[in-house]
């Protein structure tokens, strides 16, 4: 956060509330990963908050949000109860998809969040379509794609880009580079060097890079970029730089990095960044921060309990939306 | 009745999608000012515009994921894969993708696309040209796979399919544009999962789809004016829901059966087939159930051997005669 900020008192309160719930959310899905509660793969996104939270600020109820398989921060940020998420992590029948989708695959289409994907660089195809349906039914929603850095080196994502573009689609297409795609380092995946962004100018997209561990920097790019999609002169990309704290997944020890660069990194720790900088400048009180903390360890308790009494899926439930 | 030709067919049935829903649209490679590589949608663009009919880049993958996202949104897209060899550009969309969505949502979306490809050999297009891959598809929980071989069943099943609230892949086969057929006036639809019987019989049952279909009638007609021998012959029309009903209702009446494909025979749907038949009416064989299959060989480019790696009528006879000793 900068020292002249344009942020609200309220709005940082709630910044930094949902922050720190899928803060406490993944930690929480780590302890229940490690009880075998939450099975199958399992990718936390401690570390990465101010883009989710910094981005969904400026989406309308109508707006679209494609994520990856690293999708519970988007989720929770989109406004997903967490009780249904966690019971979707435990494969529980009150999951978001009745405990069929699992971690990597979370919706909620009533909010507009249409999905987690898998397959790397699968979801970008899909939002273009999602972008092609708002046009041809003269809408003015917007859609939001995320992807990782590892998406970039797929053919989709050179497809998607293009078209999207071609055909001044309303897609921003969120990159959130982490630095690694899985355990190999952006620097021995891109010919083109660590400034991803650039990508986009052979598609004729505007496009920048920022910092994704600073939330008020998100919201403002993200929403400035929002505003220009949403004017329907064609899609934006943006580039967020960022870290995960963790592994790529649960099966993941990170052997692939230092411990100084992990060490490095978390001395930027979005949520503390954010913080400090709000009760540097008066934006927040301490009591508010407590009661935050407090509030969201309460809330993914509530979360893991309904979870834990939540029925698994009747065995029925196997056949239910087949069709062919 | 007024007779047609497959390709006028399956027009037709576009046509009245684009005329019955204005959020129906194509989309799909050289189908606009090029009116389609094999020209069904010859005039679409001036009918119809271009924010209907789609031209796109050769980028197989994003023109059906788009279809997917652009169902996900509201719109009812129908999408050209100029062939179903250029399918496999697309096979992420189609099998991680379309086919699973409704059932990894829990039912919070389905997605209500038809992709419309081309399928087979015979035009000695070579071996990356020629393939024939429904029933790689066709394995596939949440696709829905429909293989017409008659203009009435083009257009009827093509109905269907633009009606489903769930993909479909719609192969037509490069060989049967041209094939003649009666089509009502009268509004009609083929449903998935009815096999059409179209030669009643008594001493064997032939079973085939697409063009296949067409070889085994050819068969069970040499069979009958040759030997003596009354084939059934049945046309699957949809290989998932695929018709196990008719199948097995007719072998176990003839006691014999014939499975012809175009696909490769190891592993081809044939396999699916003669094995449901030998679950449910094994008691009722004279003999092994019969594949005959498309060689087991990349598509061939020279006239004779593409002859070679696909069943015609005298390879259906052959095999009955080596098999079943008719």
């Amino acid at each position: 956060m900068k020292a002249a900020t344009t942020l609200q008192k309220a709005e940082v309160a709630q910044y930094y509330a949902q922050m720190v719930l899928i803060r406490r959310f993944e930690e929480a899905c780590a302890r229940h990963y490690m009880q075998g509660n939450i099975r199958g793969f399992l990718h936390l996104y401690i570390g990465e908050e101010a883009i989710a939270v910094g981005s969904m600020a400026s989406l309308a109820p109508e707006d679209y949000v494609v994520s990856h398989y690293r999708d519970h921060g988007h989720a929770l940020a989109r406004g997903m109860d967490p009780r249904i998420v966690m019971a979707e992590l435990f494969g529980k029948s009150t999951g978001s998809s009745g405990g069929k989708g699992g971690s990597m695959h979370l919706f909620d289409v009533s909010r507009g969040f249409m999905g987690g994907y898998a397959i790397v660089g699968g979801q970008l195809p899909i939002a273009t379509g999602l972008g092609l349906a708002i046009k041809q039914q003269g809408g003015k929603g917007v859609v939001l794609c995320f992807f990782g850095d590892g998406a970039v080196n797929q053919g989709e994502f050179h497809e998607s880009l293009n078209l999207a573009s071609l055909w001044k689609l309303p897609v921003l297409f969120i990159l959130e580079n982490n630095l690694y795609g899985m355990g190999t380092h952006v620097d021995r995946t891109h010919a083109a060097g660590r400034d991803i962004y650039s990508m986009a100018d052979a598609y004729n997209i505007p496009s920048g890079q920022i910092d994704g561990m600073d939330l008020e920097t998100v919201r403002e790019a993200v929403g400035e970029a929002v505003r220009r999609v949403r004017s329907g002169r064609g899609p934006v990309f943006l580039e967020a730089m960022a870290y995960r704290f963790r592994g790529h997944s649960m099966a993941d020890p990170s052997a692939y990095r230092e411990q100084s660069e992990v060490d490095e990194w978390r001395l930027k720790d979005p949520i503390e960044r954010f913080r400090k900088t709000a009760l540097d400048l008066d934006l927040i009180t301490p009591e508010q921060i407590d009661s935050i903390n407090g509030e969201a360890s309460e809330t993914v308790a509530e979360a893991v309990k309904f979870a834990e009494e939540s029925p698994d899926p009747d065995p029925g439930a196997l056949y239910e939306n087949v069709y062919a | 009745m007024p007779h047609t030709v497959m390709r006028e067919a399956v027009a037709r049935g576009l046509r009245e999608s684009l005329d019955r829903d204005d959020k129906t649209f194509l989309m799909g490679e050289d189908i606009g000012a090029y009116g389609g590589a094999y020209a069904v949608t010859r005039g679409f663009l001036e009918e119809y515009g271009p924010d209907r009919i789609k031209d796109t880049p050769i980028s197989e993958s994003v023109i059906v994921g788009a279809a997917i996202g652009a169902a996900m949104g509201g719109s009812r897209p129908i999408v050209e894969i100029m062939t179903i060899n250029f399918s496999l550009l697309a096979m992420d969309q189609i099998v991680n993708h379309a086919a699973k969505l409704r059932y990894m949502s829990n039912g919070q979306m389905s997605i209500a696309i038809v992709i419309r490809t081309v399928t087979g050999g015979g035009g000695q297009l070579g071996a990356t040209h020629s393939q024939s891959f429904e029933g790689w598809y066709a394995s596939v929980p949440g696709l829905k796979v429909a293989v017409p071989s008659t203009p009435y069943d083009a257009l009827g099943l093509l109905r269907s399919s633009v009606k489903s609230e769930d993909p479909v892949i719609y192969a037509e086969h490069a060989m049967l544009y041209g094939a003649r057929g009666e089509v009502p006036d009268d509004w009609y639809e083929v449903p998935f999962g009815k096999a059409a019987v179209r030669r009643r019989g008594t001493d064997a049952t032939i079973i085939g789809y697409s063009r296949m279909a067409h070889v085994a009638a050819e068969a069970a007609e040499t069979l009958q004016t040759v030997k003596g021998v009354s084939a059934e012959v049945i046309d699957l029309r949809t290989l998932r829901p695929f018709d196990a009903e008719t199948v097995v209702e007719s072998v176990k009446r003839t006691g014999r059966a014939v499975v012809v494909e175009e696909a490769w025979r190891t592993g081809g749907f044939a396999a699916e087939i003669a094995s449901t038949i030998q679950d449910a009416a094994f008691d009722y064989l004279d003999g092994p159930v019969i594949r005959v299959g498309g060689v087991d060989v990349p598509s061939p480019y020279a006239r004779r051997l593409e002859a070679a790696a696909i069943p015609d009528a005298e390879r259906v006879v052959q095999a009955m005669e080596q098999g079943l000793g008719i």
